[in-house]
């Protein structure tokens, strides 16, 4: 997988990430460029679309579309689930996600995102221990919160 | 240990309330968030974004603030970066974040990190001990994020650094480690694939991992590694079937499955994997038809995921040794696919018909009336799938038709990528079936003529110019298509293609064109009228309104003019002048095309001094340097008649313009300007890299013109190797030195001085090479209105609807039944593409060939030295032996070439001797071939060319055979290219006619040099033919292709294909300099790679065992050996150089490559690798 992007029906870019290493101007280009001709497309037609040499595939789930770059080469389908199964992993851990979850925590988003795909690659397809590695982490990170924050507080009286 | 941490983790989360913090942390940019979305105009936003980012600025400069305040910040910054906005300000703070916090604030900083920054970043570096560090952490976490943010970027140099870290972490207790560390290891391996070259053992252990992720993550390895050589792997074909048994047979934990499907992931991969390993080898096929049945078998059409199995599984079933039984059950899958209601289903099944039907064309039959819904269908995505489909199914039959709906879906087409796309598709219909009679016509004048391969690929552009023209004229009944078009048919067809097609046209359109119109045929008669035709049509194009006439188009129509507008002797000369003139006052033509107008004038001017005069002195005044110079050319020339006729003489053959690109009438001029103290001139590349080495020098601000500081920086910085190049460094530094210094001052000055107020070669260039102004909008309009007219033309009618749709399936399908009882043999029934793809190395001299008579300053010829090489040189070095059947000497070729083949053939014979002096071996081992054995006589040598005889060789290998033709292969190498010299033999008694050999690479300039096409070959007789291969890119290793074609009857051909693998060893050559050069070339050099090797410790002086070990396999020259460094030099063909330091450290030996190439010394390294492996 190239990139993978997040936006709301409004064009609004909710989540980005690549895989390919691009300009800062290129990435910004092929999102705009993207955004739009997704948006163009109607309901009915696949989710499949040729675009410069790569293969697009989005599915609008609510609100949010989720739009994935391939090969050729790739499987358009199984793209598709990838996509699925991200929405999946999602909705279990923010318990029936909706836009908001994912605008105001992107961050965790982005975590989850990072332990489902890997450079690109689907790193761990069981839900079961793409959750438990989640929460692992953020476990650390609550119980750490707090001492971390004793000692800030030491620091700054 | 990190279970301790893992249990006391479990223990802690009643502890203490969590919610508390988090959401302090959140607030800022839960405000921001708010009050962005309360905003109503972008204005606004942006103002608040500019608040908010100065803020941050503040903030994250403070040192008050806390690293729980920066994680705060980082997680702002990264949602404005999100929204567009520059916050690079924080990146260096993301890497601080990632190092210092704690792990909370590590998370944040690592996915900042990976983020902000990609691969290539060069602050990258910084984030090195970070990684380092946390990946000795025994916090399961830290590791975890560390090996994260690895497989995602990491600098490509610093993976020694971490790799024997991460290849340790294979055999973690913990599973997400193991598996995170076989992904980082998979982005190694894509980066920089020599680096993890030695560790695939290991790869091996996590493929038998007992963890499935473990084993799926492995396989993006594997599926990496299979598809660049996948006979290194069939020894595991039987674990992946083994695994993929399993799968299917859900032995696998509940938890991998999704949606009652036994990991889905894992099963496409095995059968990519399978389909990979089966291809083109029956044996291993065998293995896997059980699994492969079982898979089709249990996939039940219930869900998308058993669709994304079942396509997979399809394409492995025909990618492999075909197997009857399951091509049928694969074809009845496609058939659910295709007439799925679902129109993602729908789009697969056209995609695996698409790929299936180049084996079975009739499986399009039976699903004809679907593609012809799908041919109307209002997706975009599924028409040009079903295009896709159709071009695939072409035949002599129904051509016409399928281009004619190509033509159409490229009429309402305005992405600019399809249209490219499709154009070449058309092309390659048009290529492989020249029903078309005036298609034939060219043709027939190509053979007549004989001309120079290079030039096939002109006719071949031009073949789909007249493809495109028939979209343009599709309004016309198909059936008049087949009527010989006349001149005045094509010339106005061209006409359309240039005004419609306008600016997108590729350059090489127009230029074929006026290549076609000025070579001509051997009819002069015909060429005349022809060029008449195209001469009246654009004057009375011009005398219309030009303002909307694409650029393209108006340089076209200048340059035609410009040559041929004396043919018409009813149209005053001044007409034409007036009219060209005209043109030159429109504000919407662009500059470049001035220039053309401009040449133009400059021919037509003779004996019309008195408009001439006016033009030139109303330019002379003009802001444009090349245009003012052109007008001073041509003031000169009208001036001097005598001048005129010698600089542009009438009706001389275009080709024989003899261009001196060495620019020799100057020597005496530079000489001259040397002897008065000018700085001898480097070219721009050198002076680029010269500049940048010293902007990469530049450490303090305002050293950048202080010479002093740039000397000292260059001696410490540029780390030299070794003691000996330091003081060579130093040596060649001061003379770079003081050219350095001269060159800001006194080559500009030269510059001045030589080419006068005028300008003359520097802005002529500048101006050659500005992007031409696009307007599409003009090129749309007028295709707008043209098709409105079109579209006036009888539609069909709507109750007739149906009976269309039968007859248009009727005409695309035609041919396909006849030719089921021979489906299998797939398309061997088509005709052989007529001419060889080729890539295109003219495309930049084109466009100057057909200037070159437009000024006298011929010297702006820009014919590469590749093309030098490979048209030129080579091509006409020595008539062709005896046992090759036709001699293929050019027609005609450029001056250009022909200095340059003397050139190189003085050359030759000291290169030649340059190899065979450094006690090299005339016969090289095989480096790949070897493994594929072959029983080849090596008496086969003998029939080397006497001229290649003597060039060192490889030994003879068979390609490939058949009961009457086999063909071996012999790498011959010479300095500037690689020859594959192929021996046709004739294995039968009897005569074998029309032999014609075809290679292509897609990573190599191929170029037949002699002997490809073989009239008649006696019974047990032997032809040669050759090929020159270049290199301009390093690849570790290429493999080319090839078809052979042959008559054993007459109107019966046969083809036998053949393949082989090159590596870039094949492409390396001793680079002979000195000690000092050597030492002034590595501080020249930008790009380099640093690897421990392997010792040979064999026998003697180790040092000296490896590198000669390494030159032997390698043809590198040592340069120089002191104690226990020693230093060697090659280059990739005659290009670019790699310099290699070797220092014995310890008992391995520590490798430092140079190239100005970036990928050279990785490319290089690996075959040293290989070598001394083999060793």
């Amino acid at each position: 997988m190239q990139f993978m992007l997040l936006f709301s029906r409004q064009g609004k870019l909710r989540l980005q990430k690549w895989y390919v290493p691009l300009s800062d101007k290129e990435k910004k280009k092929i999102t705009r460029e993207l955004v739009q001709t997704v948006l163009a497309r109607k309901p009915k037609m696949c989710s499949f679309l040729e675009w410069r040499d790569l293969k697009i595939v989005y599915k609008r789930y609510a609100s949010l579309y989720f739009c994935c770059a391939i090969e050729d080469q790739d499987n358009e389908l199984i793209t598709l689930e990838i996509i699925h199964r991200y929405v999946e992993l999602l909705d279990k851990y923010f318990g029936s996600v909706c836009e908001l979850d994912i605008i105001f925590n992107f961050e965790k988003a982005y975590f989850i995102l990072d332990e489902f795909l890997l450079g690109g690659e689907a790193q761990e397809t069981s839900k079961k221990n793409v959750l438990k590695a989640i929460e692992q982490a953020d476990l650390l990170q609550e119980s750490q919160t707090e001492d971390w924050g004793g000692l800030a507080n030491e620091e700054i009286l | 240990m990190s279970d301790v941490v893992e249990k006391t983790l479990t223990a802690l989360p009643g502890l203490f309330d969590s919610q508390t913090g988090a959401a302090k942390i959140t607030n800022r940019l839960k405000q921001l968030i708010k009050s962005i979305t309360e905003l109503t105009s972008k204005h606004e936003e942006e103002n608040l974004m500019k608040q908010e980012l100065s803020a941050m600025k503040e903030q994250v400069s403070s040192p008050n603030t806390t690293m729980k305040q920066m994680r705060e910040v980082m997680v702002r910054a990264m949602y404005c970066e999100m929204l567009g906005y520059d916050a690079s300000f924080t990146y260096i703070h993301a890497i601080k974040l990632a190092q210092q916090g704690s792990v909370l604030e590590k998370r944040v900083g690592y996915l900042a990190v990976s983020l902000f920054l990609s691969e290539g970043h060069e602050l990258l570096l910084l984030l090195v001990n970070t990684v380092l560090k946390d990946l000795q952490s025994t916090n399961l976490i830290e590791a975890c994020m560390a090996l994260t943010v690895v497989a995602q970027v990491f600098p490509k140099d610093m993976i020694p650094a971490v790799l024997p870290l991460v290849e340790d972490k294979l055999s973690h207790p913990k599973e997400i480690i193991r598996r995170k560390a076989v992904l980082a290891l998979y982005k190694f391996y894509l980066i920089a694939p020599n680096q993890v070259q030695h560790i695939h053992a290991k790869f091996r252990k996590a493929l038998c991992d007992k963890d499935p992720g473990v084993m799926t993550s492995s396989l993006h390895i594997y599926l990496q590694l299979i598809r660049e050589s996948p006979d290194d792997y069939k020894d595991l074909t039987g674990s992946f079937v083994a695994i993929l048994k399993q799968v299917v047979g859900g032995k696998l934990p509940m938890d991998f499955n999704y949606h009652n499907v036994p990991a889905p992931w894992l099963q496409i991969q095995l059968l990519r994997i399978l389909s990979l390993l089966g291809r083109e080898d029956q044996s291993t096929s065998e293995l896997m038809y059980e699994v492969l049945d079982e898979s089709l078998r249990r996939a039940e059409m219930n869900h998308n995921i058993t669709y994304a199995i079942l396509y997979e599984c399809v394409k492995a079933v025909y990618t492999i040794h075909p197997k009857a039984e399951l091509l049928e059950k694969a074809a009845r899958c496609i058939g659910n696919f295709v007439l799925s209601p679902k129109i993602n289903l729908k789009y697969l099944g056209l995609k695996a018909l698409t790929y299936v039907v180049q084996h079975d064309a009739k499986l399009a039959l039976q699903h004809q009336m679907t593609i012809i819904e799908c041919l109307d269908h209002s997706d975009f995505t599924i028409k040009r799938e079903t295009l896709e489909l159709l071009f695939r199914i072409t035949n002599a039959q129904n051509v016409t038709v399928i281009v004619e709906k190509m033509l159409d879906f490229l009429r309402g087409c305005n992405d600019e990528h399809t249209v490219i796309h499709l154009v070449g598709k058309v092309a390659e219909l048009a290529e492989k079936y020249p029903f078309h009679s005036l298609t034939g016509r060219l043709l027939q004048r190509m053979t007549l003529s004989r001309v120079h391969k290079k030039y096939i690929s002109s006719y071949k552009i031009n073949t789909n110019l007249l493809c495109v023209s028939f979209y343009f004229t599709s309004y016309v009944p198909i059936i008049t298509l087949t009527f010989a078009p006349d001149n005045s048919w094509f010339i106005q067809t061209m006409n359309d293609v240039f005004s419609i097609g306008g600016d997108l046209l590729q350059q090489d359109v127009p230029n074929n064109f006026l290549r076609l119109l000025a070579e001509g045929s051997e009819s002069k008669e015909e060429d005349d009228e022809l060029r008449l035709y195209a001469v009246d049509s654009y004057l009375t194009v011009l005398k219309g309104d030009t303002s909307h006439l694409p650029q393209r188009f108006l340089q076209v129509m200048s340059w035609v003019l410009g040559e041929y507008s004396d043919l018409q002797e009813c149209v005053d000369q001044r007409e034409v002048i007036r009219l060209l003139t005209k043109l030159l006052d429109q504000r919407s033509v662009t500059s470049e095309t001035r220039v053309w107008i401009l040449s133009a004038l400059t021919k037509i001017s003779e004996g019309q001094t008195d408009l001439i005069l006016d033009l030139s002195e109303s330019l002379s005044y003009s802001q444009d340097t090349v245009l003012r110079q052109q007008a001073q050319e041509l003031r000169h020339l009208s001036r001097d008649s005598q001048l005129h006729e010698w600089a542009l003489p009438r009706g001389a053959p275009w080709d024989s313009m003899e261009v001196d690109s060495s620019l020799s009438f100057l020597d005496g001029f530079v000489s001259e300007a040397l002897a008065a103290g000018a700085a001898p001139y480097k070219p721009p590349h050198q002076r680029q890299e010269e500049l940048c080495e010293e902007r990469a020098l530049n450490l303090e601000p305002y050293s950048f013109s202080l010479p002093v500081s740039l000397s000292s920086c260059s001696i410490t910085d540029r780390q030299s190797p070794t003691m000996l190049s330091v003081s060579s460094g130093i040596s060649g530094n001061s003379t770079e030195l003081s050219q350095k210094a001269g060159s800001s001052t006194v080559i500009l000055e030269g510059v001045k001085r030589v080419w006068g107020k005028d300008g003359y070669l520097p802005q002529k260039e500048t101006a050659a090479t500005a992007p031409p102004v696009d307007k599409p909008s003009i090129a749309v309009q007028s295709s707008g209105q043209q098709e409105a007219a079109e579209r006036t033309e009888p539609q069909p009618e709507p109750p007739m609807q149906n009976q269309d749709k039968q007859q248009l399936a009727s005409s695309l399908f035609v041919g396909l039944g006849a030719q089921s009882s021979i489906s299998l043999l797939g398309k061997s029934e088509a005709p052989p593409p007529r001419f060889r793809k080729k890539p295109r190395p003219h495309e930049s001299s084109s466009s100057s060939g057909t200037s070159e008579r437009s000024s006298v300053s011929s010297s702006r010829s820009s014919h590469s030295t590749t093309d030098g090489f490979l048209y030129g040189s080579l091509l006409e070095e020595e008539p062709a032996t005896s046992i090759s059947g036709v001699d293929h000497t050019p027609k005609s070729t450029t001056a250009n070439g022909l200095g340059q083949n003397k050139h190189t053939d003085g050359d030759r014979r000291t290169n030649t001797s340059q190899i065979l002096g450094s006690d090299m071996v005339i016969v090289r081992p095989n480096t790949i071939q070897d493994k594929y054995p072959s029983s080849v006589s090596s008496d086969l040598t003998a029939l080397l060319p006497p001229d290649l005889k003597d060039l060192p060789h490889s030994d003879v290998i068979s390609l490939t055979s058949d009961p009457s033709l086999s063909l071996a292969s012999c790498r011959v190498f010479r300095d500037e290219a690689l020859l594959l010299v192929i021996f046709i033999c004739n294995c039968t008694e009897t005569v074998i006619k029309d032999v014609a050999v075809q290679l292509t690479c897609e990573e190599l300039q191929t170029a037949s040099l002699r002997g490809n096409v073989v009239d008649c070959l006696e019974g047990r007789s032997t032809s040669v033919c050759h090929y020159a291969l270049l290199m301009d890119d390093p690849h570790t290793n290429v493999s080319f292709t090839g078809t052979v074609s042959y008559q054993t009857q007459p109107g019966h051909t046969n083809t036998l294909s053949f393949s082989g693998t090159l590596s870039t060893a094949d492409f390396i050559r001793p680079l002979v300099v000195t000690t000092e050069e050597y030492g002034k070339l590595w501080l020249s050099l930008s790009h380099d790679v640093k690897q421990n090797l392997k010792l040979l410790t064999a026998a003697g002086d180790p040092l000296r065992t490896t590198l000669n070990a390494l030159k032997d396999a390698l043809q590198l020259h040592v340069v120089d050996i002191i104690g226990s460094e020693g230093i060697v030099a090659c280059r990739l063909l005659s290009g670019a150089p790699c310099l290699l330091h070797c220092r014995v450290n310890g008992a391995a030996l520590a490798m430092w490559l140079r190239s100005p190439h970036p990928a050279l010394p990785d490319c290089i390294l690996y075959h040293c690798q290989r070598a001394l492996a083999e060793h």
